[in-house]
């Protein structure tokens, strides 16, 4: 059987990424074609190069915002395509929005950043796009081998954005550290999928979820998911697979932490739920439990002592995955709604922290240390103010997002009996509030001990600003609607 | 009397001072106006706030002014305000304060002017939504939401060890606060409603499944919050040094204001949800509060700082709050709920006196000063009215509560009258004895001398806590005939126990 139309209508968001992502790359080159011919002086040469460079910037943009409106346009058409490897449903809609809204900021927050980083950045957004294609393509294929060609094509665009900062030795070695370590993770995903097959007779997911329930279930099975979920642990950075997380966060351009810190744990967050649920994986809570546990615990105690602020959002990205991994050892009905909330408002949230990041840390990334933090209140009150409602937001203090993220994982867990993963979860907030204060207080509290300049706020990370700012407090007053269409999709999935 | 400004009367107070936030965040940054905005949003809030009082129909006990509206469906939480006699005066004693905290930071605030008074009228947002929430995720929701104006007060506009203060605040508070959210959690799972009323129809309905096993740990979470909030013994650490290194606007509304949140939420949701454990656990409770009420003012008769000594009364007085709740008796109750308001007029008061002296001295040090009453006689006068109206002198505000909970507690054990009773005398020595060290004898200091008297501003900040400490004093009835009814009803479930465990 061929593809029929409504096949390429499931995957428009993925073909409308690429497609942009294509133009992006083909406009570069020809524009570097023309561009050596022409500009005789340097400077001019230069100058061209910034148009051009905006220019694409702002195709990319368009092309992300093209893939927003594809999703609704892939909305219209729930079911199967190809052959059953890929499947439109209300969950898949909801993180292909999430992917290209989170692109669409990153592409916003990225204008000034490689302006100021004075970075060529012609393929930087053609690899951010195909990232994202691969993101998408994950949160709705059902297929084992589909998800896995997804989450490659996903990481690799993440491994070369990760060593984007040329001129830093530091970037370079965060993207080998992150490429070598990625590769080796996803060779065990790859193993547990074989495993997974050579249990079930099949790497479809509904397929080896009716398999694994209704007989008994294989002891390769337990093996299987524990060695797929070693490879999509390391993706989320729970621990204890989390080891390369600071260092690839610390040497990485921010807005690039920004992205890979929220859109491809989103895509991963959503491949778990449907093998963990939908695939009914065996061994569920105890793997969650310990991994939750640990996760939370290490990533609260390790921000505890970080000075540089860009690690410690990584350990604090480390903790959230924690916090939301309680929500898969939950019930499905309230577990997985709890877990797609979650995925959004910390999305909003992080990658509104690393956009300000991005924009403080100016030239080279100078100012990422908490001393440079100091005195921001008074010198940038607007931007600080924004930083501070989203590290509040990143504690779990009500009218933000992140405090019904929190509250619906830990009420999941809580119907779900896991009395002492919840509070492991709560004293780890606990813990969690103080290292996000530290921030407030040296931004508010501390005079500047150097003269740290902050540029004006330009309109495209204004905008990045705004969107995340709304979304978070949205979430954090109006939490009913997306928590619905989450919970519709949970029970239109467990039927 | 229009029923559709009943409704629409306490979000009206609440949120007046939010929008005035607003106003000043989009507002031009100019100092004067930004002072001159604020003191006209808070007045405005204090006058609105005035029509629950005249309102208030007192023959009633329930809730009064009433908005019940879905807020979010899952989880099934309403934006359910409403107030009682004793909610009702705590909400007018924070719309009273906050314009006196306006003017006595009007020009001590130089730095980030817009700022502070934009923290300022979130905080008082927040204080009016804790007192009249009636749905229990509501009032978490405000009683976090308090927790990071007050801090950023301490810690941007404090002195000293400010960021310390903040910290320690913020940290003591929020993990307290914590135990109570887990309470609240349980009792949603079981009940499926945050609603304070059909909980504790739940409640009392015994048919709740698991509770007899859970209440005593729910008891106690909502406890903790409430219990670091007063503060009791021992839980009362960051107070002194929340206080000491707090500007003057933050110190009257934590002593005036804040503090009072706690001692509510014991009224309220202790003894409104659990009445059998709060019965059970009144004896440590009452101890507790008896050697808050006496450490407290032992310590505070060796402070050398003016600041600390009054945070330390403080915890003193706050210790007859909760002797009073925990006797069970409607005297007690009377009598605490009238301390929370008088305490809260006189201590913020108390502050803004220590505040303007600070202003000109920049120290606390009781040893910097002496003599006083020679350079400042307005100033020396106002501090022994306030001064004196603390202590407890009959006819001023301070002894009319004092009196009620003490004949509370002598009735619920003779011993604790007695004890609670030392509190009284031990106060007025403290305070008269500061008072004498900072006041009168000779000048030791040179500079002193020179201390400008009370200017415009101060007296319009203090002139409005004499006369209400003073009208407290005399016609105790406006307050205690809204009061009375709503303690009635607070106390019905344990008038009932009482009777079962007697016989009568």
């Amino acid at each position: 059987m061929l593809p029929q139309t409504a096949d390429y209508m499931r995957l428009l968001p993925e073909i409308v990424l690429t497609v942009f992502g294509m133009i992006v790359m083909v406009m570069d080159a020809a524009a570097e074609g023309r561009g050596e011919g022409r500009s005789r002086g340097r400077s001019i040469g230069r100058i061209k190069d910034r148009r051009i460079e905006k220019i694409l910037g702002a195709v990319a943009l368009v092309g992300s915002l093209a893939a927003i409106t594809a999703t609704f346009v892939q909305a219209q058409y729930p079911g199967f395509a190809f052959w059953n490897m890929v499947q439109v449903d209300s969950f898949s809609v909801f993180f292909h929005f999430l992917v290209a809204a989170v692109t669409a900021v990153v592409i916003l927050t990225s204008f000034e950043y490689m302006e100021v980083q004075q970075i060529r950045a012609g393929e930087y957004y053609a690899l951010i796009l195909f990232g994202a294609a691969g993101m998408s393509l994950m949160s709705s294929a059902v297929e084992l081998v589909l998800v896995f060609i997804a989450l490659e094509i996903s990481s690799i665009s993440t491994y070369v954005l990760a060593g984007f900062r040329r001129r830093a030795a530091i970037s370079s070695e965060s993207s080998v550290k992150y490429f070598l370590l990625g590769s080796f993770a996803t060779a065990f995903f790859l193993y547990g999928v074989a495993l997974m097959f050579g249990a079930t007779g099949s790497t479809n997911i509904a397929t080896i979820g009716d398999v694994l329930r209704s007989g008994q279930i294989p002891l390769l099975a337990y093996a299987g998911v524990a060695l797929m979920f070693v490879g999509l642990g390391f993706k989320v950075a729970a621990a204890p697979f989390h080891i390369w997380t600071p260092d690839v966060y610390e040497g990485a351009p921010s807005p690039v932490v920004g992205f890979m810190s929220t859109a491809p744990k989103a895509a991963v967050f959503a491949v778990l739920l449907r093998i963990m649920f939908e695939a009914h994986a065996p061994g569920r809570i105890g793997l969650i439990w310990v991994v939750a546990a640990l996760s939370m615990t290490i990533g609260n105690l390790g921000a505890l002592v970080q000075d540089n602020i860009k690690r410690l959002l990584a350990y604090s990205s480390i903790a959230h995955a924690g916090y939301l991994l309680v929500a898969y050892a939950a019930l499905p009905d309230n577990g997985i709604p709890a877990a797609m909330f979650y995925t959004a408002s910390y999305a909003a949230m992080n990658v509104g922290a690393f956009a300000v990041v991005s924009h403080f840390g100016s030239a080279g990334e100078r100012y990422v240390t908490l001393g440079d933090y100091s005195g921001l209140g008074r010198r940038s009150p607007l931007l600080a103010a924004t930083l501070t409602i989203f590290l509040l937001s990143l504690i779990g203090i009500p009218i933000t997002g992140g405090f019904f993220a929190k509250f619906y994982v830990f009420s999941a867990a809580l119907q779900a009996n896991l009395v002492g993963l919840v509070i492991v979860g709560v004293l780890n907030s606990a813990v969690g509030a103080y290292y996000y204060l530290r921030i407030i207080v040296v931004m508010y509290m501390r005079e500047p001990q150097q003269e740290v300049p902050v540029a004006r706020i330009p309109v495209g990370l204004g905008f990045a600003l705004a969107i995340s700012l709304v979304t978070t407090i949205y979430l954090g007053v109006l939490p009913g609607r997306v928590l619905e269409y989450a919970s519709r999709t949970a029970t239109a999935w467990m039927r | 009397m229009t029923t559709a400004l009943d409704s629409t009367i306490l979000s009206l107070i609440a949120f007046i001072p939010l929008a005035g936030a607003l106003l000043l965040l989009i507002m031009p940054r100019r100092d004067r106006e930004a002072r001159w905005l604020a003191l006209g949003v808070s007045i405005v809030a204090f006058l609105a706030s005035l029509h629950l009082p005249v309102h208030l129909v007192r023959s009633q006990a329930g809730f009064q002014f009433e908005i019940n509206r879905q807020w979010i469906s899952n989880p099934n939480i309403h934006y359910h305000m409403g107030v009682d006699g004793i909610s009702m005066w705590l909400v007018v004693l924070t719309t009273f304060l906050t314009p006196l905290c306006v003017l006595i930071s009007w020009k001590s605030i130089n730095d980030r002017v817009k700022e502070f008074f934009i923290i300022l009228l979130v905080l008082e947002t927040a204080l009016i939504g804790v007192f009249t929430a009636l749905d229990l995720f509501l009032f978490y929701f405000f009683w976090e939401a308090t927790l990071i104006p007050m801090a950023l007060l301490i810690g941007m506009y404090g002195h000293g060890r400010k960021v310390y203060a903040a910290v320690k605040f913020f940290l003591y508070t929020m993990i307290a606060s914590m135990f109570m959210l887990a309470a609240i959690l349980w009792l949603y799972a079981k009940t499926g409603t945050f609603d304070f009323g059909s909980v504790q129809a739940a409640i009392r309905s015994g048919q709740l499944e698991g509770f007899a096993a859970a209440a005593p740990w729910l008891f106690l979470g909502f406890f903790i919050a409430f219990a670091v909030k007063v503060p009791l013994f021992p839980f009362h650490t960051w107070l002194p040094d929340a206080h000491v290194e707090a500007p003057t606007a933050g110190s009257v509304l934590l002593a005036g204001v804040l503090l009072k949140m706690g001692t509510y939420g014991m009224l309220r949701f202790n003894l409104g949800l659990f009445p059998e454990q709060s019965r059970g656990n009144a004896p440590w409770i009452m101890v507790l509060a008896l050697i808050g009420i006496i450490y407290g003012a032992l310590v505070a008769m060796v402070q050398p700082n003016l600041k600390k000594l009054i945070a330390y009364s403080s915890i003193s007085h706050l210790g007859f709050v909760v002797l009073g709740i925990f006797s069970f008796t409607q005297a007690g109750l009377d009598g605490a709920t009238f301390v929370m308001l008088a305490h809260g007029v006189s201590t913020g008061a108390l502050f803004m006196l220590a505040g303007i002296l600070y202003e000109r001295r920049h120290t606390y040090e009781i040893a910097e000063f002496g003599g006083l009453a020679a350079p400042m006689p307005v100033y020396a006068t106002f501090f022994l009215f306030i001064m004196l109206a603390s202590v407890g002198l009959p006819l001023l505000n301070g002894f009319i509560g004092e009196f009620l909970v003490l004949s509370g507690a002598f009735r619920a054990r003779a011993l604790y009258g007695v004890l609670g009773a030392t509190g009284v005398i031990w106060s007025a020595c403290y305070l008269l004895w500061m008072y004498q060290r900072v006041f009168f004898g000779k000048v030791t200091h040179e500079v002193n001398l020179t201390l400008a008297d009370l200017d415009g501003s101060e007296r319009a900040a203090l002139w409005p806590t004499a006369i209400v400490a003073l009208v407290m004093g005399v016609a105790p009835l406006v307050w205690l005939n809204a009061i009375d009814p709503a303690v009635r009803s607070a106390l019905s479930p344990f008038t009932q126990l009482a009777s079962k465990v007697v016989g009568r």
